[in-house]
């Protein structure tokens, strides 16, 4: 099996009558995603490149059974999409969005704790570039082709620096399980550790690549976690050794602000942990090669 | 987006925060008219810049009368401050706060951030204030108090006691304390803050409790929301180039080396200067062209690159998903058309539409130097500063 969706997955799209959200879908149909049907508040009843769209996510999930949704709304309303999501029974959401307020995001965190762990929507997001299965499905706005069907799985907050370790990996002949996109957001849904946990059980996956960043905790949280729960091998690249402290770097979470966020100290925390780390972005394919031995 | 001191406090004072009486100045003239306005026989004047440090850069002075006051601001007024969290090219004063004086008894330390572990806003308090919260953990770890907010409740006032009873603070000002805590934190919340820092919050030795200096950070992508805070934007407080990239929908951050960066993604952007580093060179920028890029926004990156008299050669490097290497193709053509490349230029693109993209750049004719993987892409560019 792959982590979190498989070409079976019944997927919606909220916000799939947009520009954005429409471009994305028909790639994510073409891909092979399972893509059920779209939300759009208003357009019920009516549909859009060739799935049934509906006024609601509970309208949607009542019939066609969707599990999935992927977010393309624009972010003033994207933290309420989420929570909709979530109230409707959807079990897993990818939240492309980029630019939703930080309080927004603490809603809506409070807001998924109310439900019991088992039946708690797990997000992926926001500010990221999807999930993919290779060969399988994607939610999600990455070049599919790129991608080669394997047993390694990525993790990453930035969306074109994964390309970029996709294509080195394919380059050797090394192919993904999955690739998790986490997103470039100070609060976001799903952290390296709890990806890290799904790849851990995933017995289509032999080993990790985490592509991490300056700024936040959650570097240092998945080495803790590698050096005392994972028996699978992780290798690692971290951005940002150029950085100047207390700057934000585009992705408005790659900041600076206290010790620890570091690149420098992240690389060290994760080499104390026993991960592989690449050091340079150019060597993230052969670090992984060499790791598994391939 | 930070603001200014002066700014900080009056939104903090309509939250019900105590600030000490005071007025802004942009002329030694109206410094002067401020100080007999709030009366007194002690004032300070404040150079108003976007940092903190001020006062052992030169910043603030303590003023007994009206002529030292005139002096002080003519001093301060015009000037480029240079502190420790400036940088090297400083700050332009624009403008002066001229404030009323207090002897102090003591000073406490009062933040607050946005806790990205507990995903919560945290408070932050420290007995030991005047110092920055860096230098306090280091000096005196177990002064620090912290306190995280529920989000769904908000902060209630028992937390806010807590602080002010864990602060040492006597009874008598305890629930002005108790006012100041709540009200930094609704202003925090509903102005959508991301730091807001009373340092020092000062006990007067005639017993009052007052926020002497005010520091408060806001939250870009809620500005949609925040139009009034929006317009505290001081483009003066910013590096030019950043504000002209800002303008044309660039993210862009000015560093000090040579190698001009273009680059999509913020990742990508980050790794490429890493590997400039690691190849035994500066990166001048950070900039993010963003996705689905058109060649004229590509030409616009250029233009930007170019406003930095150090750069001495660009690295472009472009992982198209949804952007296309055929449209930066383009884009690059224009830049040398119209913006005028006369510094080396090296290109690496992959992705989508590569091929045509690699066909563009080579039937032009431009002297561009190509490259297929990063590490070649980094290399080439430090090797042309080296000829």
């Amino acid at each position: 099996m792959t982590v979190l969706l498989n070409d079976k997955t019944p997927v919606i799209v909220q916000g799939i009558t947009g520009r954005i959200g429409s471009f994305h879908a028909k790639e994510m149909v073409e891909y092979g995603t399972n893509v059920v049907g779209g939300v759009t508040p208003g357009k019920g009843g009516t549909t859009h490149e060739g799935v049934p769209i509906f006024n609601s996510v509970a309208e949607a999930v009542k019939a066609t059974g969707a599990e999935a949704s992927c977010i393309f709304v624009p972010p003033p309303y994207a933290a309420d999409s989420v929570m909709e999501a979530a109230s409707a029974g959807i079990k897993f959401c990818v939240n492309i969005v980029d630019g939703i307020p930080a309080q927004d995001m603490m809603r809506v965190k409070r807001y998924l704790s109310r439900y019991p762990v088992e039946r708690r929507m797990r997000m992926c997001g926001p500010n990221c570039a999807g999930v993919i299965s290779p060969g399988k499905a994607m939610m999600g706005i990455m070049p599919g082709h790129i991608y080669k069907e394997g047993r390694i799985g990525v993790i990453g907050r930035s969306g074109t620096l994964g390309y970029e370790a996709a294509a080195q990996m394919s380059e050797l002949g090394i192919g993904i399980s999955t690739s998790v996109g986490i997103g470039g957001d100070p609060i976001n849904g799903s952290s390296f550790k709890d990806i890290l946990e799904l790849f851990e059980a995933d017995d289509e996956t032999d080993a990790v690549l985490m592509i991490g960043e300056i700024g936040g905790p959650q570097e240092a949280e998945a080495a803790e976690f590698v050096s005392k729960k994972m028996s699978k091998p992780v290798a690692a690249y971290i951005a940002g050794l150029t950085a100047p402290k207390g700057r934000t770097m585009g992705h408005a979470g790659a900041i600076v602000t206290t010790a620890g966020e570091s690149a420098e100290e992240k690389v060290a925390m994760l080499k104390d942990a026993g991960v592989t780390v690449a050091p340079n972005p150019g060597v993230m394919g052969t670090t992984v090669a060499a790791m598994i031995g391939a | 987006m930070d603001i200014h001191e002066y700014q900080a406090k009056e939104l903090l004072s309509g939250f019900g925060v105590p600030i000490p009486m005071g007025g802004l100045a942009r002329t030694p003239g109206e410094a002067a008219y401020r100080a007999t306005e709030i009366g007194g026989e002690r004032w300070v004047v404040k150079a108003q810049v976007h940092s903190g440090a001020r006062g052992k850069a030169g910043g603030i002075k303590l003023c007994v009368d009206e002529k030292q006051i005139w002096d002080a601001a003519e001093g301060i007024l015009g000037t480029t401050l240079v502190t420790t969290q400036t940088g090297p090219r400083g700050r332009e004063v624009h403008s002066v706060y001229v404030e009323q004086a207090h002897h102090i008894e003591r000073e406490i330390y009062l933040g607050f951030v946005l806790n990205r572990t507990t995903e919560r806003i945290m408070v932050v308090a420290s007995s030991a204030g005047g110092m920055d919260i860096e230098e306090i953990s280091e000096k005196d770890p177990n002064s620090v108090i912290r306190a995280n907010i529920e989000p769904a409740v908000g902060m209630q006032d028992f937390q806010a006691r807590n602080i002010a009873f864990g602060l040492g603070i006597e009874a008598k000002l305890i629930s002005k304390a108790v006012k100041a805590i709540l009200g930094c934190y609704r202003a925090f919340r509903d102005l959508d803050a991301t730091m807001v820092e009373i340092n020092p919050l000062a006990i007067t030795k005639s017993g009052l409790l007052l926020a002497l200096d005010a520091k408060m950070t806001f939250d870009d992508n809620a500005f949609f929301r925040r139009t009034a805070i929006a317009e505290l934007r001081d483009r003066t407080q910013e590096d030019p180039r950043e504000t002209v990239a800002a303008d044309q929908g660039l993210s862009y951050v000015g560093l000090d080396g040579n190698i001009g960066c273009i680059i999509n993604g913020a990742g990508l952007a980050m790794a490429t200067m890493d590997m400039i580093k690691l190849a035994g060179g500066e990166p001048a920028n950070f900039l993010d062209i963003g996705g689905g890029a058109s060649p004229e926004r590509v030409a616009k990156a250029f233009s930007v690159v170019l406003s930095d008299a150090k750069v001495e050669a660009i690295l472009i490097n472009i992982f198209a998903g949804i952007n296309r290497c055929d449209w930066v193709a383009e884009g690059i053509v224009q830049a040398f058309k119209e913006v005028g490349v006369k510094v080396p230029l090296v290109a690496r693109l992959s992705g989508t539409n590569v091929e045509q993209g690699r066909k563009i750049l080579k039937d032009s004719g431009l002297p561009i130097i190509t490259a297929t993987t990063l590490v070649e892409a980094a290399d080439k560019a430090v090797a042309t500063l080296k000829s």
